[in-house]
Order: structure tokens, then sequence, then C-alpha cells
């Protein structure tokens, strides 16, 4: 029921963006969020879907799988593109009762619905093509030179990699709860919004309770195993960088560049 | 087994068929997982199923089956002669005519008191706040829970006691059906016993169907009329307790023991005593040892 959810997991398979070091896709990632609210013309979202197509290719992850993920976005990307359709200033187009429509209006809600598909896109690929602790030991290294100012690196990644390690464990959960009130007659899908929400609550207190019995069982599980924070913890596979991630660091700042450059070129056209 | 999915037509009393059901996680994807090959069953009214497997081997998949949770990938299930694939299937009559408590029911309690928790699946079926309530008690009583926990929280009673106010809570809706998923997991000996006992009891009194998952022999041994053992999605066995326990090799092969009087008695066998070895309780092991020595 929930399984189409895929945000934050991971996909098990072998390809090159699944052997490239975590840092390197998490400044990609970040370097192509960047580059969605730098560019400013269809030639820029252009050259941001090439890039982001050739990824996915390259990812050897199913295409309906990605999309799968984007499903739990969808409300989300809906009422963004119609507040923005509908209440930005400009000039107006055509008017639905007292809002009115504008070529603004238009124009900033395709750009807002296109840099957030692509965003999500962008970061699930990251997810699905790295596992949850490789992405932590990625963020931990990256993060390293902070530790310098007192920011606690060391349990934010740990604080990451446990909400991350629980987002398919709670999704799980959660599926079984949903299912156990179905079989007691609950209905989820049916009824206004106050009989929606009303709906939710044997779903979420079960939900909420098992959480916190998880969360106390993990603590105790660490503690058990006498973790006591990041001083003085060794890796059993330190990060190294090789030279297929000088190369994907190369082709970042290439494409970087080319976004950049996209700015100046002028397109004719609506947008 | 039979001869046609429309067998309800010829007026023979059933509740529920599988008939050449497979079912399939994440179809298409790297997680794909073929959960249940080509089960063929049949459940009658008012029998006392056991079904056994090791993890994995496809038993909480055919649960969900059963009460439509999930739909089969290949095959159909039918319900008293309709198959619940159908677009116009009366899904709700069908849940509530087959309840499932499922592993760990204590984990879907969430209200205020004991008794309010049971009463949320007979509102859901649309009774009256009074027809709701006098259900709700006599599942309560049914499962054997003191009246003064009643109206406490359901987060403050025992394990065990958890368990018997969520399985009232699906016995509230007075199925025909009751499909237990591992009723006993992770509760002590004594616990486990109690369980069982109410459930056997709860057959006796209501002669309902029952279905028992576990995946020990020895917990459904004393008390079905019928194992179904699943292996790796496809029905091992489907026959009579002590028709399966002479399968023992067969058994232990997919992770399976019988019960511990049933390797008595084929040892004893084996030392020369003619004792029958088709023996799977204690009760039954006593009498037939009295006998081969002629008392």
């Amino acid at each position: 029921m929930l399984r189409e959810i895929t945000l934050g997991q991971y996909y098990q398979t072998d390809s090159v963006l699944h052997r490239l070091d975590p840092r390197v896709k998490i400044v990609g990632t970040l370097v192509f969020i960047a580059s969605l609210f730098i560019a400013n013309s269809p030639l820029g979202y252009g050259v941001a879907a090439v890039f982001l197509a050739v990824m996915i290719k390259l990812s050897h992850v199913p295409f309906q799988f990605i999309i799968r993920g984007m499903k739990a976005i969808f409300m989300l990307l809906i009422i963004t593109m119609l507040f923005n359709l509908l209440l930005t200033p400009g000039e107006e187009v055509f008017h639905l009762w007292r809002l009115s429509v504008t070529k603004e209006g238009i124009r900033l809600a395709l750009m807002m619905g296109i840099r957030l598909v692509f965003l999500v896109i962008g970061s699930s690929l990251m997810t699905l093509t790295t596992t949850p602790n490789n992405l932590t030991d990625g963020l931990e290294k990256l993060m390293g030179p902070l530790k310098v100012l007192h920011v606690p690196v060391h349990e934010i990644a740990m604080m990451m990699a446990i909400a991350l390690r629980f987002i398919p464990i709670l999704l799980e959960e959660t599926d079984k709860i949903m299912k156990a009130q179905i079989a007691r007659g609950a209905r989820f899908d049916t009824g206004g919004i106050i009989d929606k929400a009303r709906a939710m609550v044997p779903l979420l207190v079960p939900l909420f309770i098992s959480a916190f019995r998880r969360a106390g069982d993990l603590a105790m599980a660490m503690e058990a195993r006498c973790y006591h924070g990041g001083e003085g913890r060794t890796k059993m596979h330190p990060l190294a960088y090789e030279k297929r991630d000088a190369l994907a660091y190369l082709l970042l700042a290439l494409y970087l560049a080319v976004m950049i450059l996209s700015r100046f070129v002028p397109v004719g056209g609506m947008l | 087994m039979w001869d046609s999915p429309y067998c309800h037509l010829t007026g023979i009393d059933m509740s529920i068929i599988l008939d050449h059901v497979n079912y399939i996680y994440d179809k298409d994807t790297a997680f794909e997982r073929h959960a249940l090959k080509d089960v063929n069953l049949q459940l009658q009214d008012g029998e006392f199923i056991g079904l056994i497997g090791h993890t994995g081997s496809g038993k909480s998949t055919l649960v969900q089956l059963l009460n439509g949770l999930l739909k089969p990938s290949a095959g159909a299930v039918y319900f008293d002669g309709a198959d619940i694939s159908d677009d116009d299937f009366d899904l709700k009559n069908l849940r509530a005519s087959v309840g499932l408590v499922f592993q760990y029911p204590e984990h879907q309690l969430f209200e205020t008191d004991v008794f309010q928790d049971v009463c949320f699946g007979p509102k859901n079926l649309g009774l009256s706040k009074k027809d709701a309530e006098l259900r709700a008690f006599q599942a309560l009583k049914q499962v054997g829970l003191k009246e003064e926990y009643f109206y406490q929280s359901p987060f403050d009673l025992s394990g065990g006691e958890k368990r018997r106010v969520a399985i009232a809570g699906v016995l509230a809706m007075q199925p025909k059906v009751l499909v237990l998923d591992e009723p006993t997991a992770g509760l002590d000996p004594k616990g486990r016993e109690d369980i069982l006992n109410m459930i056997a009891q709860l057959h006796k009194e209501l002669h309902n169907t029952i279905v028992l998952v576990s995946h020990s022999m020895e917990d459904v041994a004393d008390y079905v009329e019928r194992i179904i053992v699943m292996n790796k999605g496809e029905v091992l066995y489907d026959a009579a307790p002590q028709e399966v326990f002479t399968h023992v090799e067969e058994l232990e092969a997919v992770h399976l023991a019988v019960p511990e009087v049933t390797y008595i008695m084929r040892d004893l066998a084996r030392a020369g005593i003619k004792v029958r070895t088709d023996v799977t309780t204690v009760e039954e092991a006593v009498e037939e040892i009295l006998a081969c020595y002629g008392r």
C-alpha cells in the first residue's frame, strides 16, 4: 500500500553511480539543486533535464521506480503550482471567478513545478544509489572541518543515519497498522476532509507509540554495545577518493559552468 | 480436490476457495518476490485449521488474501462463490465476515480505554452505539479479560492482556472466519497456553472457522483438525495432524519439527515396542502406551 514511496530508499544494483564516493554524490546533488535555481530559461532547464536523464540512465534504477516516488509529492506539487498560477500579479491572460491567471503566473507555476520535480528526482537518485551508511559517512567527512567550530558533526551524522534507516521501518509499520485497522473495518479513503483526519487517529496513535518504543530499544542496544559518541571511533571501510571520483567532480564543475552560462544566453519565447 | 470453482452452485457449504493463487511482491523491480506459487485450498465452514510454515513461507501473505487486504497476482480467491478481485465485490462484507488478527495485534491499540478500543470494529460495521457496546462486552468476556480492566488505558495492561484486548477487537465484529497470525508470538509459555486454550474454547462455543497461523507444530497440534504446511510459497501438506506428522523427515527438511511426543513414539516403535506412531498429543500417547501394555 505504502510501498510506492521511494523517498529515502536504497535501490540495490550495480552502476557507476552506486560505486561513486558518497561525497561526490552529496556535492553533486547540492550542485544540481543549486543549478535549478540558477536556471532562468528553457535552455537552462533543458540542460538540467538532459543532465538528470543521463544520471538516471547511469544509475540503472528503473525509471518507473523513480517515478513511483513522485506520488508522495503530487499534492504538494499541485498546490504549489496552483498558488503560483492564481496569485501572481501581472499581465492577465484570463480570469476565473475573482482570481486572475497571468502570464507571469503561468511562467512561475511552470518553473516551480519543474524545479520541484527535478529537485525530488535528483535527491531521490542520491538516496537510491547510496546506502544510508555510506551517505552518513560521506556527510560526516564533508562536514568534518566544522568540528573546529564545535559543531557536533558526528552526532548530526548519526541522527541522520538513524532517521534514514527508520524511514522504511516506519513505513512498513504504517502499512501494517493500516492493514490491521482496515481489517477492523476502518476506512482511510472515504469521507470528507474531517472524516479523513479523524480516520488518521487509529493509525497515528499506534505509530507514535511504536516509534517511541523503537527509539527506546535502539538507545538501549547502542548503550549495550558501549556507544559513546564519535570520539576515537574508526571505520571499517574508510572513504577514499578514486580516479572516477575526480572525473565526476570535473563533470560536475563543467555542468555548473554551463548552467551559469545559460543565464546569459538570450532566448526568445514566453519564458 | 474439487471440479470447478463453481461448486458453490452445487450447494456444498463452503466459505473460502483459493484457486491457483499466485502472489508476487514488487513485480518488475529488483525487490520482486514470488510469495505464493499456485496455491489451491478450500476452507470449509466450521473447520479449525493450523497454517504452518517457516519464516518467509508465505503464510502471512496467504492470510491477507483471505480477507481481501491483498488481491492475487494470478488465480482467484472466492468467498462464498464470489471472486474477491471483481470490481463489484463487496469488500466491506468480506472484512466483516473474515476477521484477521495480525501478528502483535496489541500494536494496533489506540483508544483511551479498553472498552472503546474493542468498540472500534463493530462501530465501523455501522452498528448502533448500543449494539457495538454489547458486542464489545461479549468479546471481552470471551477472551477472558477481567472486568476491572475494561475502563483502563490499554497501554497500562501487560503483554498478554493487551493481546486479549486486540483479539477481542476483531472478535467483536463477530466474523464467520477468524484468522489469527501467530497469536502467541512473544508470549511466555503460560501466556501461550492461555491464548491457545482461549481460541480452542472460542471454536467450541461459536463453531466458527478458525485459521491459526504458526511456525510451531507443537502449538497447533493439540487443537486443530487440519494442518496446512507451507514451504517457499507452496502448499506442502494439507491433511489431518496425524497424517502430516508421519512425514517427519520431510518436515525437518523445511525446518519444521513435529511435536516431541511424536518423536518419542517413533523412537519407541523403533525400539520394538508396538505403538502407533501417528500420535500427536501427550494424552493420546499415554493411552497408546498403556494400551500396548494391556492396561
